[in-house]
């Protein structure tokens, strides 16, 4: 089974966040991280590839820089990596990124597709779905299990009330959750060996990809102000207003 | 109670430019090493001593390491698939060589894995430290059939290892000690008698333990001389490497202690209900105290490595204490207002002497395992004496002035805490009462200080502690080309200058009067300790210069080295340099109240 595992580089979360003033894309510096959000889907692709035989290859689409993240992604032991970058690209919007992520998923050959379900830093929380039309096959998201096998895939995914059971024919594209397996640590060995694994680099045109239409960002504005909560002080009838105040908000 | 952060920057800014790794990455054998290779072992190493370690220290001190009515120790909840998934990552042989299965790194990089590894679960640590110790001894004084039985799993942490030294009346003194060893017609000892103190003398973690124990052979010379070394696994290994009967060693019991809970400390009994517990040879009789030596560096730098990982540990959590408790009003703020406690002077002198002393012991403790590699890996015979030469000088400085210092950060920890630094929950309270037993085990600072003074300066007719000094004096000069550390160049003369005199009067009185130099040992190690410190801050500040002049780099964290050795050479300089009064002055006053009337 040939596995694409899309995958993204990201700033270190635990670092501060800049904009670029005069284009409002995210300022990204040499050494970003490989977004944990990802570490799932390569876990997921990991264990299937491992389970019934096939190959892991991780795509990534964004400024390679010291490629630290891809390399992190590669220790935890997938076979190779495809990297998108490509100056044309910069600030790339959800579209045109499931176009450059769905070309290079095309020219590499895939049974399954697995991505996060959100991004840490863009968190649109659409490529997956963009990639599966783009790509011509079934999307399977939110998934909270996840096997495939005998040319179908079957997973929970996800709901407000519990999980669905759904079940499609392969190829197909599966975005999975936080949680669905228990990313691995590399260890010392893969992490070594991830040095010496193929990452092959392209362009948006090795891949015919247009990137002259797409949206641009007009204006940015800080997220406004977190209001000062409700202070409810205990007359002996605290909690009744509790209750009110959640019905309010629909929470019960 | 903050979670440990990795501290990678300074970690790799530190390897760069004060212990030098592009050196060690010229060695033979280290060539592989690129700065992204680095990076990228020491990011995932962080990310898994900080996930999957670090949560269990708290829990390792709540419920420590336990004797079960089997008499088998059992680890606290957690720590067997912790450990499980430490051995599985291919991290407790990173830095042992290829040829024994090893990952090859270099000690310059696998004392950060230590650091790490200490700074997330002191007690948890000293189970692979006393590992590695076996395996070093294995390596260098072991016969083939020894390595090929043992060392695969110890290498790879599947099967742990002991250091059996301590007796109760040998501590200090190892040559007092007492434990026998009966030679066989087959060639294999029987050993019998008691040793105490054992970390990790047993435990639920591995499949088996190797446990190295000091033994004297019938009719063995007095003292260290007459002490051999012998391989005493907790189940026998047959020849195909399978387990084989259970050895007769029993842990009596374990020690209820100040801090370590999780690491067991265990009374080892050997050959209890029978002949004695079947132990092989290393090397050759009477020759165990010379193996030992071949080891000791190591060991001592590892645990002055807990004095740093203590230091970084309690400095990051005082940080975010200081950031957030509101307390007081700092100067020129409206009466109305509180403000948090970081903006108090004394805080931020607590604060920054932490910060400083950190970054002093990472300097010294990642420089003494360059030396290490180069005593072991330079191209030039010469090159490898003379870098044991400065392995030997520093060791003792290494592991005595790096936990002493240790200790008083921890308790500095609390006090920047206030109240709730002396309540357990808070956390600071146990960092402080695990880093206690540093300055104790391992050879006692005392010990060190006297090793130092007594072993170390006369090395050469005093030849490389000048070599030393020789080049703290190179850094001065240079500083002193540099206005914005002028200030520090000529503290840290003055230090140089101390150490100088300091040196003189301890190698003259060693022939003489022997008590005055063993009476100044203590303060001497606390002055030169404190002046290498001074003078690799330095080193670090010249670097961070070079940088921001060139444009390079993160101008915050380059300022910040800057102002920290500033600091340094203001507030933590100055105090040592009147230990040099302290070294001249004799044993008199020190024996001027009889020993009876002590007591009074
Ligand atoms: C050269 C270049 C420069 C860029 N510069 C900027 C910039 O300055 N500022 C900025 O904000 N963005 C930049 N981008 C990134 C781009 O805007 C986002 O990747 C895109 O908007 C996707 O949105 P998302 O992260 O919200 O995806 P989501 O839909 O939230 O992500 C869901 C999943 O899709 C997959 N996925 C998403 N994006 C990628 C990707 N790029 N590679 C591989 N898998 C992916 C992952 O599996 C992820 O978990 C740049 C991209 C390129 C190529
Ligand atoms: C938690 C813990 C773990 C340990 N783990 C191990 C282990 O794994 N294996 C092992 O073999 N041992 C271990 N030890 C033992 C440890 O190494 C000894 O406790 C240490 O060497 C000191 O010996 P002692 O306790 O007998 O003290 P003593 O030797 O009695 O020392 C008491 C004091 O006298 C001073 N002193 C002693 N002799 C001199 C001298 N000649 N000149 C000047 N001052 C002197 C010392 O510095 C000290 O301050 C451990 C101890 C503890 C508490």
């Amino acid at each position: 089974m040939q596995v694409v595992v899309c995958v993204k580089q990201i700033p270190d979360p635990s670092g501060t966040y800049t904009l670029d003033p005069e284009t409002h894309f995210l300022v990204r510096p040499d050494e970003q991280v490989l977004d944990d959000t990802d570490r799932y889907g390569v876990e997921m692709g990991l264990q299937i590839a491992q389970a019934h035989g096939g190959s892991v290859t991780l795509v990534s689409m964004g400024p390679k820089g010291s490629m630290q993240g891809i390399r992190q992604a590669l220790a935890m032991g997938a076979d190779r990596a495809v990297v998108v970058d490509d100056a044309d690209l910069k600030g790339s919007d959800a579209l045109t990124t499931a176009q450059v992520l769905a070309a290079a998923i095309q020219r590499t050959g895939f049974d399954l597709v697995i991505t996060g379900t959100e991004s840490t830093d863009g968190y649109s929380g659409v490529v997956p779905q963009m990639l599966a039309e783009l790509l011509d096959v079934p999307a399977l998201t939110y998934a909270t299990e996840v096997e495939a096998r005998d040319g179908k895939v079957t997973i929970n995914r996800q709901t407000s009330a519990g999980y669905d059971v759904v079940e499609a024919s392969l190829p197909a594209v599966v975005s999975v959750t936080a949680g669905v397996v228990e990313p691995r640590y590399p260890t010392f060995k893969g992490i070594m060996d991830a040095k010496k694994k193929e990452v092959e680099e392209l362009t948006a045109s090795d891949l015919g990809v247009d990137t002259s239409l797409r949206q641009r960002v007009t204006a940015v504005e800080p997220a406004p102000e977190r209001e000062a909560g409700v202070k409810i002080e205990d007359d002996g009838e605290a909690h009744l207003k509790v209750v009110e105040l959640l019905q309010q908000k629909k929470v019960i | 109670m903050s979670e440990y952060r990795p501290p990678l920057e300074d970690i790799e800014f530190t390897l760069h430019h004060v212990a030098d790794l592009p050196a060690v990455a010229k060695l033979d054998g280290f060539q592989h090493l690129d700065p992204d290779t680095v990076s990228g072992i020491l990011s995932e190493a962080g990310r898994f001593f900080s996930e999957v370690i670090a949560p269990l220290n708290r829990i390792g001190d709540q419920q420590g390491s336990v004797l079960d009515e089997n008499g088998q120790v059992r680890t606290p909840d957690g720590f067997k698939e912790a450990y499980r998934k430490f051995v599985e990552a291919g991290w407790a042989g990173a830095h042992i060589p290829e040829e024994y299965g090893g990952g090859g790194l270099p000690y310059t990089v696998g004392i950060v894995l230590q650091e790490m590894f200490k700074s997330a679960n002191m007690a948890f640590s000293l189970c692979p430290l006393l590992t590695q110790a076996a395996i070093e001894a294995l390596i260098q004084h072991g016969s083939e059939e020894q390595r090929e039985l043992y060392l695969e799993k110890l290498v790879t942490g599947e099967w742990a290892g002991t250091m059996c030294l301590t007796e109760p009346h040998a501590g200090s003194d190892v040559g007092a000690l007492s434990t026998k060893a009966v030679r066989q017609d087959d060639g294999t000892y029987r050993i019998t008698g008691t040793k105490i103190f054992i970390t990790w003398g047993d435990q639920d973690l591995t499949e088996n333990i190797i446990h190295l124990v000091l033994a004297r052979t019938p009719g063995a010379a007095p003292g260290t001389k007459g002490i051999s070394m012998f391989v005493v696994p907790k189940y026998l290994v047959n020849p195909d490497g399978t387990l084989g009967e259970r050895n007769d060693i029993k842990i009596v019991s374990l020690e209820h202690k100040l801090g370590i809970h999780a690491s067991p400390t265990c009374v080892v009994s050997f050959g209890d209900s029978g002949e004695g517990a079947v132990g092989y040879l290393i090397g050759e009789e009477q020759s165990g105290m010379r193996y030992m030596f071949t080891m000791m560096n190591s060991a001592r730098i590892g645990v002055g490595v807990e004095g740093l990982a203590i230091t970084e540990r309690v400095y990051q959590q005082s940080v975010a204490y200081a950031l957030e408790r509101v307390q007081g009003r700092e100067v020129g703020a409206p009466p109305t207002q509180s403000t948090p406690i970081v903006r108090h002077p004394d805080v931020r002198r607590m604060l920054m002497t932490m910060r400083a002393y950190r970054e002093a012991l990472r300097g010294l403790l990642y420089l003494t395992a360059r030396y290490l590699d180069e005593e072991r890996h330079a191209d030039t015979p010469e090159e490898r004496k003379q870098a044991g030469e400065m392995v030997a000088l520093l060791t003792p400085i290494t592991k005595a002035w790096s936990t002493d210092v240790g200790v008083e950060m921890a308790s500095l920890g609390i006090q920047v805490h206030g109240g709730v630094g002396y309540i357990e929950e808070t956390g600071a309270a146990q960092h402080y009462r695990d880093v206690r037993i540093a300055p104790i085990y391992e050879g006692t600072n005392g010990i060190q200080a006297i090793d130092l003074v007594m072993r170390k300066l006369p090395m050469g007719g005093g030849e490389v502690v000048e070599r030393l000094i020789a080049q703290i004096d190179e850094t001065a000069a240079e500083l002193r080309q540099s206005p914005a550390l002028e200030d520090f160049a000529a503290c840290l003369d003055d230090g140089v200058e101390a150490v100088s005199e300091a040196v003189d009067i301890l190698l003259s009185r060693l022939q003489g009067s022997p008590n005055d130099a063993l009476a100044g040992a203590t303060p001497f190690l606390r002055l030169f300790g404190t002046v290498i410190g001074g003078w690799l801050l330095g080193k670090a500040a010249l670097a961070a210069q070079r940088q921001l002049a060139a444009g390079s780099g993160d101008s915050p964290f380059l300022e910040a080295k800057i102002a920290t050795a500033r600091f340094y050479g203001e507030q933590i300089l100055p105090s040592a340099l009147g230990l040099v009064d302290s070294v001249k002055a004799t044993s008199e006053v020190l024996f001027a109240i009889p020993d009876a009337d002590l007591a009074r």
